[in-house]
C-alpha cells in the first residue's frame, strides 16, 4: 500500500514542481553594509526528490530552506511551494521542519512533544495518540513515550524531532543540518534510517548539510552552493540505487560523485579563508 | 572522617570534661561535686566518646549522643542557683565539650560516603538540623549561664514558653498581618505583574520602555511608599496589602517579561512553522517556558511581602498585627513576646516558602535547575 | 532585589554600535522609555486631579467661594496636603530641600540623605566583608556548606526587617546608638546576596581549569587568588548591586522604630504624622536618586573592572 502511495506521488511529481524558485534573492542590512544571502537562485524541485544543499557557512543554504519555510522573506524573485507563496503553504501546514537542535519542549514527554503540532492543528485526542504511536514506531522509539527529552541521548532526541515533523504527514520535509551536532557513528546510523524512511514514504526532502559524504549518501540530487553572494554553482544528479547501504561509500561511483561535489566547492572559492 | 582526627577530637572533649570535674576543687563550688546526675551524664558521655574512633563510619552516633548528654548535664547544672547567671570555667568547659562533640557529629555526617539518594537527602537535612539545634542550645546555655538580661536577649526556652502561652494573641496577629495583608497583597501584586507582562510580551515598544523602568524601580527602596498607602487606604489591612502588592509587582513583572520573551529562536520558528495562532504560542510555548522565571519571582516576593506588611504597620495600624506587636513590645522591653512574634514569622515564612518550592518542583521538574 | 532584570536592559546595545544612528534609536530603549515616562507623567497628573478633586471642592465649598472647573483643576495641582501631589510640587519641594538649606541643616534633604546613606554604606561594607568571609569559609570547609549555608538561606525567610526594632532597642540599651545599629541592619540584609553570589562565583571555575591548577600543583592559596577570586569578580559585582540597593532599604527602615530625628526614614515618619504628603514624596525622590546613583556607580566600577580584566567592551 505504501508503494502504491509512493508511485502516485512520483507520477504527480512530474506534473508540477514542489519547489519553484525564479531569480530568488535575499538581501539584508548589517553593520558592514548589505549582505547578499541569496542571489538569483533558480531551482525546481519535483515531488519525491531528496535534495541536499551543501556549501560552506554563509552560502545561503539554510537561508534558502528558511525562505521556503516562510521563516525568511525573499527580497526579490518568486518562490513557490506547491504553487503557493511560502506563507500560504505554511498556513496549509505543507511541510515539517527539522532543526539542527531537536527543539523538543522539556516540559512535555516524548509522546506529548510529537502530539504538539497535532494539538495546534486541532486533531482529536485519539487520532493524536495513534499518530504519535505510528511515527514513534517509524523512528524506532516505541517504548519511550513517557520519557522526557532530557532523559534521552542526542540521537534519540533528534529521531523524536523527526517523528514530530512527520506526525502531521506533510509531503515535504525540510531538514536543516539535523545530524550536525551528533557524533559520526550515530550520524551514520540515522542516515541509514532516514534513507529507509524516504524510500518507504516517498516524501520530498530538502536537506542542508556540511558533509559531502552525507550529501552523496542520502540524496537523489545535490545542490552545491557558494557564499558572497549566496548562489548555486553546481546541480548534481545522484543516481545511486535507492536501496543503498553504508558500504556503498566505498564504491567508485560514490567516490566519483563525492569528488565532483568537492571540486564544485573548491571552484566556488569555498575555502579561501 | 579519619580515625586519627576522631581520636584527637575525643581527647579534646575528654580534656574539657575532665576540666569540668577538676573545677570542683576550686574555691567556687561548681555543681558537679554537689549533684550526682550531671556527673553521671558526663561519665556516660566520656565512655561514648571513647567508642567513637573504634568505628569511624558510625562516629556520628556516639558523638551526637555525647553532645546531647553533655548539654543535658549543663542544663541540669543551671538548676543550681550558684551556677545559673554566674557560671565559672567548669561550666564553660562542659559547654565547650558539647560544642566539640556536635561539630564532630556534623563533620562525621558530611564525610559519610553515601550512594543512596534518599540517605543523602536525609543527611542533608540532618546536618543543618544538628547545626540549628546546636545554636539554640548554645544560646540557652550561654544566656542562662552568663545571666544575660532578658531585655537584651531572652533564653530560647522562655521564648518557647511565651510562644505557647501567647498562641491566641499570636494567631490574631498572624491573621491580621499575614492572611489579610501579606496573602491578599501577594496575590494581587503577582497577578498584576504577570498580567502586565502578558500584555506587553508581544508589544516590543511597551516592553522596551517599561522593562528598564521596572528594573530601575526594583532597585529603589519601594517600602518607602508605606506611609502614602497608610494615608490612602487607612490603618487597617488594605494599606498593608497595597504596599505588598506594589512591592511584589515589579519583580514579577520583570521576571515574567524575561520568561515570556525568553523562548529560544528555534522554538519560536517551530511554532511559526506549525502556523500556530498567538494564543496557541502563548499557551504551549511562552507560558510553560516562563514558569521557572515566575517561580523565581514568587520566591523573591515571598520574602519581600512580609517585610512590606510589617514595615507598613510601623506607620499606623489597629491594635493588632505582628509589626504593631513587635514595636509596642520592644518599647515595653518584653523581648520574649517580640522573639515569639519573630519565631512565628520565621515559621510561617519558611512554611510558605517551602510550599512554593514544592509547587515549583511539581510544575518545573523539567528545568535544568530542578533535575537531580 | 531583582538582579535578573538588569542584564536584559543592555542586552541589545553592544552589537548595535555599527548601525546607522536612526536604526539605533529605533531599536534602542531610549525612545520607548521616554514615551513611557511621558505617559506616566500624564497619568500622574490625571491621577492627581482625580484624587484631590473632592478635597479641593470641599475646601471651596467650606469657604463658600464660587469656582470654575479651571480653578478646581488648578487647585488639585496646587493643594497644600494633597492625597497625590502633582509631579511639579514634588520636584519643587525636592529642589527646595536640596538647594535652599545648608547641608547640615535639619531642613535639608542632603543632610537627611547623608544620614541614611552613611549608615547604608557602613552596613554595606560590614555586610560585604562578612559575606565574602563566610563564602570563603563555606567553599573551603565542607561541613560548613552543609550546616551553615542552609541556615543562611533560611534566614531570608524570616522578615529580617522585623528584627530592626529589636536591634535598635537592644543595642540602645547597652549604649550603642545612632549610626551603628542602622548599619547593622543594613549589614544583615547585605550578607545574604553576597554569600550566595560569592559561593556561586568562587565555585564557578570549571573542572578543566581546576584540573590545570592541580597539574601545576598549585597551593590552595594560589588556586584561590589566581583562579577562584578572578572568576568570582563578576558574581561579586552582581551581588554588590543587589546589596547596595538593599542596604539603603535597611537603613531607611532602621530609622522607623526609634523615632529618629534625622534620616530619610525619619522624614517619612514625620511626613506621615503631619500629613505632609509632598514632603514624603520629596524624601522618596531623594533616596531614590541616591539609591539609583550608587547602584549605577557600582555598575560603572563593574564595567571598568571588567574591561581591565579583558571583558569585551
Amino acid at each position: 500500500m505504501l508503494d502504491a502511495a509512493t508511485d502516485r506521488s512520483r507520477t504527480a511529481a512530474l506534473s508540477s514542481p514542489v519547489i519553484e524558485a525564479r531569480d530568488v534573492s535575499l538581501t539584508y542590512a548589517s553593520a558592514d553594509g548589505d549582505v547578499h544571502a541569496l542571489s538569483n537562485i533558480n531551482l525546481s524541485i519535483a515531488a519525491g526528490e531528496f535534495v541536499s544543499f551543501i556549501g560552506p557557512s554563509g552560502c545561503g543554504k539554510t537561508t534558502f530552506l528558511r525562505a521556503v519555510a516562510d521563516l525568511e522573506h525573499a527580497t526579490g524573485g518568486d518562490l513557490r511551494v506547491n504553487g503557493l507563496t511560502p506563507h500560504d503553504a505554511r498556513m496549509q501546514r505543507a511541510y515539517g521542519y527539522v532543526f539542527q537542535a531537536a527543539a523538543l519542549f522539556p516540559w512535555r514527554n516524548i509522546e506529548d512533544n510529537i502530539m504538539l503540532p497535532l494539538e495546534i492543528m486541532g486533531l482529536d485526542e485519539d487520532e493524536r495518540r495513534e499518530r504519535a504511536r505510528r511515527n514513534l514506531e517509524l523512528v524506532n522509539l516505541t517504548g519511550f513515550e513517557r520519557k522526557f527529552p532530557w532523559q534521552l541521548s542526542g540521537g534519540m532526541q533528534q529521531r523524536a524531532s523527526i517523528a514530530r515533523a512527520l506526525s502531521f504527514d506533510p509531503a515535504l520535509l525540510l531538514m536543516d543540518e539535523p545530524f550536525g551536532a551528533l557524533d559520526e557513528i550515530v550520524r551514520d546510523h540515522l542516515n541509514e534510517q532516514l534513507l529507509q524512511l524516504w524510500n518507504r514514504t516517498g516524501k520530498t526532502v530538502l536537506f542542508v548539510t556540511h558533509s559531502i559524504q552525507e550529501a552523496v549518501f542520502l540524496s537523489s540530487r545535490i545542490i552545491v552552493m557558494s557564499p558572497r553572494p549566496g548562489r548555486i554553482i553546481d546541480d548534481i544528479a545522484c543516481d545511486l540505487p535507492r536501496d543503498r547501504g553504508l558500504d556503498i561509500r566505498e564504491t567508485p561511483e560514490f567516490i566519483a560523485l563525492a569528488q565532483r561535489v568537492r571540486s564544485g566547492l573548491r571552484a566556488g572559492h569555498a575555502y579561501d579563508e | 572522617m579519619t580515625r586519627r582526627s576522631l581520636i584527637s577530637i575525643a581527647l579534646v572533649a575528654l580534656a574539657l570534661i575532665a576540666t569540668a570535674f577538676l573545677m570542683r576543687l576550686s574555691p567556687m563550688a561548681e555543681g558537679l561535686s554537689r549533684q550526682t546526675d550531671p556527673a553521671l551524664l558526663c561519665l556516660t558521655a566520656m565512655a561514648l566518646l571513647l567508642t567513637a574512633p573504634w568505628r569511624p563510619r558510625f562516629a556520628a552516633v556516639p558523638t551526637f549522643a555525647a553532645s546531647a548528654l553533655l548539654t543535658g548535664a549543663a542544663l541540669l547544672l543551671l538548676r543550681d542557683a550558684d551556677i545559673s547567671g554566674a557560671a565559672g570555667a567548669g561550666f564553660w568547659a562542659l559547654v565547650g565539650a558539647a560544642l566539640v562533640c556536635a561539630g564532630a557529629t556534623m563533620t562525621a555526617l558530611s564525610d559519610l560516603a553515601l550512594t543512596d539518594p534518599r540517605a543523602r537527602k536525609l543527611r542533608d537535612i540532618a546536618i543543618p538540623a544538628v547545626f540549628g539545634l546546636m545554636l539554640v542550645m548554645l544560646a540557652e546555655l550561654v544566656i542562662r549561664g552568663a545571666g544575660v538580661p532578658s531585655v537584651l536577649l531572652p533564653a530560647p526556652s522562655s521564648v518557647a514558653w511565651r510562644f505557647v502561652h501567647a498562641l491566641p494573641m499570636l494567631f490574631e496577629d498572624l491573621v491580621q498581618t499575614f492572611v489579610k495583608g501579606v496573602v491578599i497583597g501577594f496575590v494581587i501584586g503577582n497577578a498584576a505583574g504577570f498580567g502586565a507582562a502578558l500584555l506587553v510580551q508581544d508589544r516590543p515598544f511597551f516592553r522596551r520602555g517599561l522593562l528598564p523602568m521596572a528594573g530601575f524601580i526594583s532597585s529603589l527602596p519601594i517600602v518607602g511608599i508605606a506611609p502614602i498607602m497608610v494615608m490612602w487606604f487607612g490603618f487597617d489591612w488594605p494599606s498593608k496589602a497595597a504596599v505588598v502588592a506594589i512591592i511584589t509587582f515589579f519583580p514579577m513583572f520583570t521576571n515574567a517579561v524575561a520568561g515570556l520573551s525568553g523562548a529560544s529562536r528555534i522554538d519560536m520558528d517551530l511554532m511559526h512553522s506549525y502556523a500556530a495562532s498567538p494564543s496557541q504560542r502563548l499557551a504551549k510555548l511562552h507560558i510553560p517556558a516562563a514558569l521557572p522565571f515566575v517561580f523565581n519571582a514568587l520566591k523573591i516576593n515571598s520574602t519581600l511581602a512580609f517585610i512590606g506588611a510589617i514595615v507598613a504597620e510601623f506607620f499606623g495600624t489597629p491594635v493588632v498585627g505582628m509589626g504593631f506587636r513587635i514595636s509596642i513590645e520592644a518599647a515595653r522591653m518584653s523581648m520574649d513576646v517580640v522573639w515569639a512574634e519573630i519565631l512565628l514569622a520565621a515559621l510561617v515564612g519558611t512554611a510558605s516558602y517551602g510550599c512554593l518550592v514544592l509547587l515549583e518542583r511539581k510544575l518545573t521538574f523539567w528545568h535544568a535547575s530542578q533535575r537531580v | 532585589m531583582t538582579n535578573n532584570a538588569t542584564p536584559m536592559m543592555n542586552k541589545a546595545t553592544p552589537m548595535m554600535s555599527g548601525l546607522p544612528l536612526l536604526t539605533r534609536i529605533r531599536r534602542g530603549a531610549a525612545l520607548p522609555l521616554a514615551a513611557m515616562i511621558v505617559a506616566l507623567t500624564v497619568l500622574w497628573y490625571a491621577g492627581a486631579v482625580l484624587m484631590n478633586m473632592t478635597l479641593v471642592r470641599d475646601a471651596f465649598e467650606r469657604e463658600e467661594v464660587e469656582y470654575t472647573t479651571m480653578e478646581l483643576v488648578a487647585g488639585t495641582l496646587d493643594a497644600e496636603r494633597p492625597l497625590l501631589p502633582a509631579p511639579h510640587q514634588i520636584v519643587a519641594t525636592f529642589i527646595d530641600g536640596v538647594f535652599n538649606y545648608a547641608p547640615n541643616s535639619p531642613r535639608s534633604l542632603v543632610y537627611h540623605s547623608w544620614v541614611t546613606l552613611s549608615a547604608a554604606l557602613l552596613g554595606l561594607a560590614m555586610g560585604v566583608a562578612t559575606g565574602i568571609l563566610l563564602a570563603v569559609l563555606i567553599i573551603h570547609v565542607r561541613v560548613l556548606e552543609k550546616s551553615l549555608l542552609p541556615w543562611i538561606i533560611a534566614s531570608q525567610m524570616i522578615p529580617v526587617l522585623a528584627i530592626a526594632p529589636i536591634t535598635i532597642v537592644v543595642l540602645g540599651s547597652i549604649g550603642i546608638r545612632g549610626l551603628v545599629p542602622k548599619a547593622l541592619i543594613s549589614a544583615y540584609l547585605c550578607v545574604f546576596p553576597v554569600v550566595i553570589g560569592m559561593v556561586k562565583g568562587l565555585t564557578s571555575p570549571d573542572r578543566q581549569h581546576r584540573d590545570l591548577m592541580h597539574n601545576w600543583s598549585a597551593t590552595p592559596a594560589q588556586v584561590f587568588f589566581k583562579l577562584r577570586w578572578p572568576a568570582a569578580i563578576p558574581y561579586l559585582f552582581a551581588s554588590l548591586k543587589v546589596a547596595m540597593a538593599i542596604s539603603i532599604v535597611g537603613a531607611v527602615v532602621g530609622e522607623l522604630p526609634t523615632g529618629a530625628q534625622a534620616g530619610i526614614g525619619a522624614r517619612l515618619l514625620a511626613g506621615s504624622y503631619y500629613g505632609q504628603t509632598i514632603q514624603i514624596w520629596a524624601a522618596l525622590l531623594a533616596i531614590s536618586i541616591v539609591a539609583a546613583g550608587f547602584v549605577g556607580l557600582v555598575g560603572l566600577i563593574e564595567k571598568s573592572v571588567a574591561r581591565r580584566m579583558g571583558a569585551p567592551a
